[in-house]
């Protein structure tokens, strides 16, 4: 007899599915285009730190200090406008900063091997630290008008669709390419199954783990600058907030496992609906931030209980090295 | 000799004489008694500032204004940067009273935490001020905003311009255990019991985040795209309220009231902006100044901490429109820490 076995991405697509059809039928307002832009919109910012979550994730390490580089560049970016620098001229240092910072986070992981946890909660606070010490006067960095034009990354529509979501469309892509058609996608997955097996067959596994956190890290600072964008500041102190637990979230209830080598771009999406759907509804119903945190815990404890009844563990996947 | 007798005579020659005398009496200046202990009880003594972080306009804004006035007399001021770290914060303050500071100058994130601390500091002989949002213990003095009355006077502002329209009205709050919240949301309801006709569609914690607060009222604009007023809790949050008013084409439209420090980028240039109609400022200079004064005279009172308890109320500034151009209004971050 064969029995029918849910993978946890499914679970979570099915728990997702029936909490929208649940508000659809009973929350006035829910199910209309507007509103759905609205959820969207609103994940938009979290779905795309989860695609940088993801591909370090997938490789079996975990990237803490995304939220820095979700903070640090795009602050520094509004405030050396601020200071007079042009645009281009502060975006181009932004981006070299961020991908120093990659390189730092890379290099200790993959040459030092520093386990990816402690690295990374070390640079994050590194560089949250150098953020408020020397480069904000302040930590919310404030608009100013040698940016205008560029909140058009988050704010408006294009076609008639939030800019924000059409940001978090484009980054899926793009991971989705680089994960599914390139050879450095495959590489990544490889080190992430069996990191051991990887190197034997000749895989460069430590300069593929250094591109990996240096992407991540450049997918966190885009989507610090659509969040800039969109809330016409940066509030830098973010970096302070329990936004890392949500990404963590998204990407583990979407169905990639910590242990590495599997999932991909549709998890995460999956992960934001779910996570977009309860929060949205949650707003609409008025409910209080205390219910909204016990609502939150009590389906996310679902989802993962389910799937340790449906996928029990056995010997072969205890050993995977889960966190 | 009858020279002499003439009236001029007699004038001019005495007033030669007071000016010749004149200099004399000058020199003998009368020594104000009071200085010199005033002078003794500053110098050398130690202030403690703990605010909940460190890099906002209002925190940095104290901080300069309290340097500012105490430091010439030879106070030493040292800070506790609890970065938004309740559990930092705390235990900054337990350290500073075993190294006894003469004065503590405490930001409280809620009512609680700090409370039991800060009791068992005044009876270490430690004056403590707290500032802006308070906790459950009464000290030698609290400095700070009314929320209630700004919690009030922006729903009033907001009752006001729903008149004729929906009165749907939607609240932003901050962090939920946080005084200032707590104590504005105090300040809603009692002008709404006497509102009945305002409707409020929604009434959330934003947790002092602008992102919060832009998904938040992003989701109620397109729930109640009549909404006539938002009540938000902070300047530095409702950023993002704003913001989400502005994509949403409804500025002017939805009437936004905040409160906060004043400080010119983050409250007039907004309110200028239009992205705020009405922002309560309690003036951060002046909070300083007032602080640093109690400071002097606590410190040369000679008061036992503990024994003497009161509070300073700042006078409240609202900002709209007709007043957010002038140069008094506001106040500039880079100005105060010159």
């Amino acid at each position: 007899m064969t029995r029918i076995r849910f993978n946890q991405q499914e679970i979570v697509f099915a728990v997702f599915a029936l909490l929208f059809l649940v508000f659809s039928i009973f929350l006035n307002g829910f199910l209309t285009a507007d509103n759905m832009l609205t959820l969207l919109q609103n994940v938009a910012v979290l779905g795309i730190l989860g695609l940088a979550m993801a591909i370090v994730v997938i490789g079996r390490g975990i990237d803490i200090s995304l939220i820095a580089a979700l903070a640090v560049p795009p602050g520094l970016v509004l405030q050396m406008v601020q200071n007079g620098h042009s645009l281009p001229a502060s975006l181009l240092t932004a981006v070299i900063l961020t991908i120093a910072f990659g390189l730092v986070n890379g290099w200790l992981i993959a040459y030092a091997e520093v386990p990816s946890l402690f690295a990374t909660l070390a640079t994050g606070l590194l560089l949250a630290g150098l953020g408020q010490a020397a480069l904000f006067q302040l930590d919310v960095v404030q608009w100013s008008s040698g940016m205008d034009g560029f909140e058009r990354l988050g704010q408006g529509t294009i076609l008639g669709i939030p800019t924000s979501i059409v940001m978090f469309a484009i980054a899926c892509v793009v991971v989705a390419f680089l994960l599914r058609q390139t050879r450095w996608g495959a590489y990544i997955y490889a080190i992430g199954d069996n990191p051991y097996a990887a190197r034997v067959t000749g895989i460069p596994s430590r300069p593929i783990i250094v591109l990996q956190y240096v992407v991540a890290a450049l997918i966190g600072c885009f989507a610090g600058l659509v969040m800039a964008a969109s809330v016409n500041s940066m509030p830098t102190r973010v970096f302070n907030s329990t936004l890392i637990y949500d990404v963590i979230l998204v990407v583990v209830l979407g169905g990639i496992g910590l242990s590495g080598g599997r999932g991909g771009v549709l998890n995460v999406v999956i992960g934001t609906l779910l996570i977009g759907t309860m929060l949205n509804g949650m707003t609409i119903m008025d409910i209080s931030y205390a219910g909204q945190n016990l609502i939150k815990g009590v389906v996310l404890l679902l989802a993962v209980i389910t799937d340790s009844f449906l996928n029990p563990r056995n010997e072969e996947t205890a050993q995977q090295g889960d966190i | 000799m009858k020279h002499f007798g003439s009236p001029t005579k007699a004038i001019v020659a005495t007033l030669a004489l007071a000016a010749m005398t004149a200099p004399a009496l000058a020199q003998q200046g009368l020594d104000e008694p009071f200085q010199k202990p005033f002078k003794e009880a500053l110098a050398g003594k130690t202030v403690a500032y703990v605010p909940v972080a460190m890099n906002f306009d209002l925190t940095e804004g104290w901080y300069a204004g309290l340097k500012k006035e105490l430091e010439p007399f030879g106070v030493k001021f040292v800070i506790r940067d609890a970065n938004w770290n309740t559990n930092a914060g705390a235990q900054a303050v337990t350290s500073l009273i075993s190294e006894k500071p003469a004065v503590m100058v405490v930001h409280n994130p809620d009512v609680q935490t700090y409370a039991k601390l800060l009791q068992r500091a005044e009876n270490e002989g430690i004056y403590v001020i707290q500032i802006n949002m308070g906790s459950a213990y009464r000290s030698s003095a609290f400095v700070g905003a009314n929320w209630v009355e700004i919690g009030e006077r922006q729903t009033e502002g907001v009752v006001k311009a729903c008149e004729g329209k929906s009165n749907k009205i939607a609240i932003i709050q901050g962090a939920l255990s946080a005084a200032a919240s707590a104590y504005t949301l105090k300040g809603v309801e009692n002008v709404l019991a006497k509102h009945p006709e305002i409707k409020v569609v929604s009434s959330q914690a934003a947790d002092w985040d602008a992102a919060k607060a832009k998904a938040i009222t992003q989701t109620v604009l397109k729930q109640n795209p009549d909404l006539c007023g938002i009540v938000g809790f902070w300047d530095g949050m409702d950023i993002g309220t704003a913001a989400a008013v502005k994509e949403a084409g409804l500025t002017g439209k939805v009437f936004v009231t905040t409160s906060g420090g004043g400080e010119r980028k983050g409250a007039c240039e907004l309110v200028k902006s239009g992205a705020f109609d009405l922002d309560m400022s309690y003036d951060v200079p002046t909070q300083a100044a007032q602080m640093a004064g109690t400071i002097k005279w606590l410190l040369s009172s000679g008061a036992k901490p503990g024994s003497i308890k009161g509070s300073e109320y700042t006078t409240l500034i609202p900002i709209t429109k007709e007043n957010a151009d002038s140069q008094t209004t506001c106040w500039n971050l880079s100005d105060l820490k010159k």
